[in-house]
């Protein structure tokens, strides 16, 4: 399979503007489809290393981001995602397509695949363990999450932890890791080699960009993993690092207050997130500076069971 | 309309679907979703053991529908133990229609439906009293707007939607299935006259199973908004084949309708699911029904109407004159529910003077 780096930029804004590219990211195939170079420019940065699908196939989400055929195509202008020709979502200034874009296929995953427990939580894996990372916007979790995938751990989602109820594995689904704010001038001094895409001002979360996904956690994507570590972090300034255990009891409901579909899958759920909280250790994870965090996670051990 | 949209392929040769492209699965998956009918193909091909023979992307998808409708299933359980709960002491019949009747009754529409509420039909001396019970236990009135509580109470056939105030479900309570201003009355107390328990459960009731069919149908074909068209025809299909089998249901489905004064909208149902989706309906039934027919220009107009308003809301399922049918089909359903002078004086209400009220509150 061709990987998207395989089209120059001209031929991937081409094919973006004509029938669209079939993209993979870990099990889903979405087709797009845009004639916004913001699209295309943001794809040709960050998604070289994902493959591209066979056109006559199959894609799980119909996805088109274009400009506006009223008015707004020229004065302030916008743009409008569609999902399979569907356009049930607020337009967004011309200029924020990307993330719009970014958003878009993370409301496609946790929208429509109901048949996984699905919880808003960064995740990564060591040595076959993985690390789940619940918390609401603000705690720091991106900024976390992206010094983790660059220093040892391998990157499996930023947002969504996607947990198949038939094994109890992590399905990885790798995209870039989005930064919001002051996030974007710290990560670009600790990770100075890492690839970003320009800031996009004045969205609904301030100031975004995305850092690439290692190009191994793409590569891997297929691999699943159990989750050993459900640690929920917060990021407080001069606090030292501290890492305190949950009870079960605690994990799990703090767990399911981060799903999107626990009340979805019913009993099913319940199963699901008890197993998770069978095989994997809570903590609470308090830090002010990266490299303290780096350490700490570095000597997790998983645990005994 | 050139070429058969998959969708309706998919009813109507479902033991063809193994063979498909997954260019085409990709496409008949899209058109299920816009149509509300995913789960139910799902349920289909596991009817007939074609699952296994699907390609895995495909199985994905359907098991994405599965966990949706299973959810909306077990709601639908709840809820209706909870309606039961909360009219135990109104002294009446628990009559369940439309999708919670299919599936308290176990009928096979009801396997992979989705729902947006649940409808009881009660006789309308009792309304009080059983709005008061449901107010009792956590049901809310919705439409606080005094014309619209007069809307519903003056003239519709159901007392405005109800809300659970917690699980923010829905209740319909019904005392007919026609406004009682539109000008075919079916009688409601034959109706629930006719009602039959479900067996097993406890006071639970179903209407009779051609009422079951006929009010399908008047629901379908009366009503102005075709967003789930497909789903409903369906619905009558999946009916149809069901009692179909059992001896001496189609003269009495027929002779029912006359009865009722729902002759014209059982026409349009067998006419388009015959036509739509290839359900065996017998001639003698066709020919009994077609005594309702309209006359040919009004025929050819509402097949152009329905023939595009039954098809899933689908870039892939429509063509130039689709926003248009569904438009007529709107104004057709509110002419058929009030008389001229009425309606005109409703559509000026809610056009010149609701937006003026919402802005003054």
């Amino acid at each position: 399979m061709p990987s998207l780096s395989s089209l120059s930029r001209r031929e991937l804004g081409a094919q973006l503007a004509g029938d669209g590219i079939w993209l993979q990211t870990g099990r889903f195939v979405a087709r797009l489809q845009s004639a916004v170079p913001g699209v295309a420019d943001g794809l040709h940065l960050l998604y070289g290393d994902y493959p591209l699908r066979d056109s006559q196939g199959f894609a799980d989400f119909h996805l088109r981001l274009e400009r506006p055929k009223n008015l707004r195509r020229w004065f302030r202008p916008q743009v409008h995602m569609r999902y399979d020709g569907q356009a049930d979502f607020l337009p967004l200034p011309y200029g924020h397509a990307f993330p719009m874009f970014e958003w878009g296929l993370n409301w496609c995953v946790s929208s429509r695949a109901n048949r996984y427990l699905i919880i808003h939580a960064a995740v990564l894996e060591r040595d076959g363990h993985a690390v789940v990372l619940p918390a609401p916007p603000g705690s720091g979790k991106s900024t976390l999450t992206a010094a983790l995938a660059y220093h040892g751990w391998r990157l499996l989602s930023d947002e969504l932890t996607l947990i198949n109820p038939e094994d109890g594995h992590v399905l990885p689904c790798p995209r870039p890791i989005s930064l919001k704010n002051a996030s974007i001038g710290l990560m670009r001094g600790f990770l100075p080699q890492a690839v970003m895409s320009p800031p996009v001002h004045n969205t609904e979360k301030g100031t975004v960009a995305h850092l690439k996904a290692p190009a191994d956690s793409v590569l891997r994507a297929h691999e699943t993993v159990p989750p050993a570590w459900v640690i929920f972090p917060k990021w407080q300034a001069d606090a030292p690092p501290t890492l305190t255990p949950l009870t079960r009891a605690q994990t799990f409901i703090q767990l399911a207050e981060n799903a999107f579909n626990y009340d979805l899958l019913g009993a099913r759920g319940f199963d699901t997130m008890a197993a998770v909280i069978d095989g994997a250790q809570g903590y609470q994870f308090t830090y002010s500076r990266l490299d303290d965090a780096l350490d700490v996670f570095a000597r997790l051990a998983p645990p005994a069971l | 309309m050139t070429l058969t949209p998959l969708i309706l392929q998919a009813y109507r040769q479902p033991a063809s679907l193994p063979s498909l492209s997954l260019a085409d699965w990709d496409l008949l998956l899209r058109q299920s979703v816009a149509g509300y009918v995913q789960a139910g193909l799902l349920v289909m091909l596991e009817e007939l053991d074609l699952l296994q023979r699907l390609p895995a992307e495909v199985r994905e998808h359907l098991e994405w529908a599965r966990t949706l409708s299973e959810r909306h299933h077990q709601g639908v359980r709840y809820e209706v133990a909870m309606i039961a709960r909360a009219l135990a002491d109104c002294g009446l019949p628990l009559i369940l229609l439309k999708g919670a009747a299919y599936t308290m009754a176990g009928l096979p529409p009801a396997r992979g439906r989705l729902y947006s509420d649940v409808d009881i039909i009660v006789p309308e001396a009792s309304l009080p009293d059983v709005e008061a019970s449901l107010m009792m236990h956590g049901w809310a009135a919705t439409h606080h707007d005094a014309y619209d509580q007069r809307y519903y109470r003056a003239w519709m056939h159901e007392l405005p939607p109800m809300v659970h105030v917690l699980r923010h479900t829905a209740i319909d309570v019904h005392h007919a299935i026609l406004p009682r201003t539109a000008s075919v009355r079916p009688d409601p107390d034959k109706l629930r006259a006719a009602a039959v328990p479900i067996p097993g459960s406890d006071g639970l009731h179903t209407l009779a199973p051609t009422d079951i069919v006929l009010h399908s149908a008047v629901h379908l074909f009366y009503d102005g908004e075709f967003d789930h068209g497909l789903r409903d025809l369906v619905d009558i299909h999946r009916l149809l084949l069901h009692f179909g089998r059992q001896p001496g249901f189609w003269p009495a489905l027929t002779a029912r309708a006359v009865e009722l004064e729902l002759a014209r909208p059982l026409f349009y149902a067998l006419r388009y699911a015959a036509e739509l989706l290839h359900t065996p309906v017998p001639d003698e039934a066709l020919q009994a029904s077609a005594a309702a027919r309209p006359g040919p220009l009004l025929l050819r107009l509402m097949d152009a109407l329905f023939r595009r308003a039954l098809l899933p809301m689908h870039p892939s399922c429509g063509d130039a004159w689709t926003p248009a049918a569904r438009f007529c089909l709107y104004l057709r359903a509110n002419w058929l529910r009030m008389p001229p002078l009425l309606l005109a004086r409703h559509l000026f209400h809610k056009a010149f003077l609701s937006p003026k009220e919402d802005k003054q509150q």
